[in-house]
């Protein structure tokens, strides 16, 4: 493991911003840290940075605990939330600065050549002399990017690098990241609280919530089996259904499942969770929950139905409109909602 | 652009004269023609009555003391100033904000008293006063003592002028410079001081004219001691007592010739200050 945290807390006065946090990321992976606001993601990258220190716990960067190291030895690239560029020097100055500082320190052609080879990378040519107000957010963040590249990084950390641009803006640069850390191969680790971003770029993501970390996994086993109710609903859109548990079963208005993993409960509450793609609407009589139709929103190719049950609770469909179409249903009728997959934990709704 | 936005007043012209007459007329009572009045008494008796007044002994060596005063004063609150407002903006320590109370006592404090209280500290009757003459140390009624009181009294200056500023900036940029690999005296010498160098220099400058035009703390442990003990502000005094007005008057036009650079100066850099603060942006 090339980046490790193990069993680290932080506390900020008797707020507990880090709680037990333990990670592994290995050479040349590209993790994200994706959760809500306050969830501790930023205090997590300072930790890793040396900028804040932890209460309890360790970080070890190629297998050494880096406790002892201080922030400037530890030889990390940083990008803040705000880039924090150095506003009284040009772009390349801010780009060459890491080198500049360095003892010793290389020659001013040497500086140059680096500065223009990363300028070359970030896509910046031509852009040398310009001060950081006089650049966009995304060129902002480009020289960002490059200056903290420039020490040639043992971790690239970067604290929500697209945060502040718009989503055209966003989706660019967040492919270009990609392709870039796929060209550098540098171990990396950025945060984020959009799930898209996250699930596009990471190799893994690591979903936290109030200082604990949620889930690990890769984008794929996160979307497709979230391990906590957090987790299915920080992911996309989900449906949140109460129903009982009793002895291995789950049973819903309409519908029961085998929930073997909760045998030992009895008459317990629980939420079924089921996302708007894993159901379907039929018609006639069977198993499923009944539901009236609503609103029909036709997305494109597919038609998002909003159905409420008995109780008064709403129930999002997502289906292929060709699918819609042949079931012949429309605002006011009756159907049941059968799911084809669904996830039920313990708890009250 | 402000001008295109605010819609041109619509005040009835007398309204809009009478206000700006008051306004020119209490600058002109209360500014110009006082202002006016120094030059013109001092060169009441022609430009060799000017000269020789300004070149009497005692004048040159009141000059003197106020230039050592400064010289000493400005250079140990600049470097003060920097400290204090380094800690306070960039670190959270216990008695901050006792630290931010007590860096503006000197202003709170009516000068005479800060005079008086270091003859009580230093003065022969004073708490440290038998130990100091014990040791042959002079402080009150000699150059120490005046140069202690200006520096107590311009104290508040450098510090309050870039507190705010260094708050406002925030210290990203210095934990992006730590991370780069700088060490504290690059930081401080390649981030920090060119990001608060206009304010700096702002407030050295009204650092700078307090110092030169301070009577009331000067005046309580100075002694009045003609050629030793006298500042500017002092001699003018003691001259305007013994009615030479001429003379009074022409060492005065030297402070007065002083404040109205200083004035230039901060205005000079007010505007580069304010334009380089709205190029700094919100970054
Ligand atoms: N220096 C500090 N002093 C006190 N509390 C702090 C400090 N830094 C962070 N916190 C608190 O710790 C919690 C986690 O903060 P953190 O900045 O890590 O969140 P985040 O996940 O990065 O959020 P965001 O997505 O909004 O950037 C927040 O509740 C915050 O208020
Ligand atoms: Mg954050």
């Amino acid at each position: 493991m090339y980046l490790e945290l193990r069993n680290v807390d932080k506390a900020f006065g008797d707020f507990q911003a880090v709680s037990d946090v333990s990670l592994a990321v290995r050479e040349g992976e590209l993790v994200a840290l994706l959760g809500p606001s306050g969830s501790g993601k930023t205090t997590l990258l300072r930790i890793i940075a040396g900028l804040e220190r932890p209460d309890r716990g360790q970080v070890l960067i190629g297998g050494t605990d880096v406790a002892g190291i201080g922030v400037q030895y530890r030889q990390i690239g940083f990008v803040f939330q705000h880039y924090a560029l150095f506003r009284h020097m040009t772009v390349a100055q801010n780009v060459g600065f890491g080198l500049r500082v360095r003892k010793p320190r290389p020659s001013a052609a040497a500086i140059a050549a680096k500065v223009h080879e990363l300028l070359h990378l970030v896509q910046m040519e031509g852009m040398e002399h310009r001060y950081p107000t006089q650049l966009s957010g995304g060129q902002r963040q480009r020289v960002a990017l490059a200056r903290a590249l420039a020490i040639e990084p043992r971790v690239l950390l970067l604290d929500e690098p697209f945060g502040a641009l718009d989503a055209q803006v966003r989706k660019e640069l967040r492919r270009w990241l990609r392709r870039l850390h796929d060209e550098t191969g540098i171990t990396g680790v950025f945060v984020t609280h959009d799930q898209e971003e996250a699930l596009e770029v990471a190799d893994r993501v690591v979903v936290m919530n109030t200082g604990r970390i949620e889930q690990v996994g890769t984008p794929e086993e996160i979307y497709d089996e979230p391990a906590t109710p957090f987790v299915y609903q920080f992911l996309g859109n989900v449906n949140r259904l109460p129903c009982r548990i009793d002895r291995g079963q789950a049973t819903l208005a309409g519908l029961t499942l085998p929930v073997p993993e909760f045998s030992g409960l009895s008459d317990a509450p629980g939420i079924a969770f089921v996302r708007p793609h894993d159901l379907d609407l039929a018609v006639g009589d069977g198993d499923g929950i009944p539901v009236t139709v609503r609103h029909v929103v036709l997305m494109g190719p597919s038609v998002r139905i909003e159905t409420v049950d008995a109780a008064g609770q709403t129930l999002e469909v997502e289906m292929s409109r060709a699918h819609w179409n042949a079931l012949a249903l429309g605002p006011g009728t009756r159907a049941r909602a059968t799911p084809r997959q669904m996830r039920v934990f313990p708890g009250e709704a | 652009m402000r001008r295109a936005v605010v819609a041109p007043t619509t005040e009835p012209a007398l309204v809009q004269w009478g206000l700006t007459l008051a306004a020119l007329g209490f600058v002109g009572i209360f500014l110009v023609l006082p202002l006016g009045t120094v030059f013109a008494e001092a060169l009441a008796h022609g430009p060799a009555a000017y000269l020789r007044a300004v070149s009497d002994p005692d004048a040159l060596a009141a000059m003197r003391l106020t230039l050592i005063t400064a010289a000493i004063a400005v250079p140990l609150n600049l470097v003060f100033g920097v400290a204090a407002s380094w800690a306070i903006a960039k670190f959270d320590f216990r008695g901050k904000s006792v630290l931010i109370s007590l860096i503006d006592l000197p202003f709170s404090v009516s000068p005479v008293v800060s005079g008086l209280i270091f003859v009580l500290l230093f003065g022969l009757q004073g708490w440290f006063g038998p130990w100091l003459a014990a040791h042959d140390i002079k402080l009150i009624f000699a150059v120490p003592g005046i140069v202690l009181a200006t520096v107590f009294v311009t104290f508040p200056f450098v510090a309050r002028e870039l507190i705010p500023l260094m708050q406002e900036q925030g210290s990203e940029e210095e934990e992006a410079a730590l991370v780069l690999g700088a060490s504290g005296r690059q930081i401080f010498l390649l981030v920090t001081l060119p990001n608060i160098r206009w304010g700096l220099l702002y407030g050295v400058l009204l650092c700078n004219a307090r110092a030169m035009g301070e009577f009331g703390a000067v005046s309580v442990v100075s002694g009045h001691i003609r050629g030793l003990t006298n500042t500017m502000p002092l001699q003018v005094e003691i001259l305007y007592n013994e009615y030479q007005f001429v003379a009074a008057f022409a060492v005065a036009s030297l402070l007065a010739g002083l404040a109205l650079v200083t004035l230039a100066a901060k205005t000079l850099l007010e505007h580069r200050f304010a334009a380089t603060r709205a190029a700094a942006g919100k970054d």
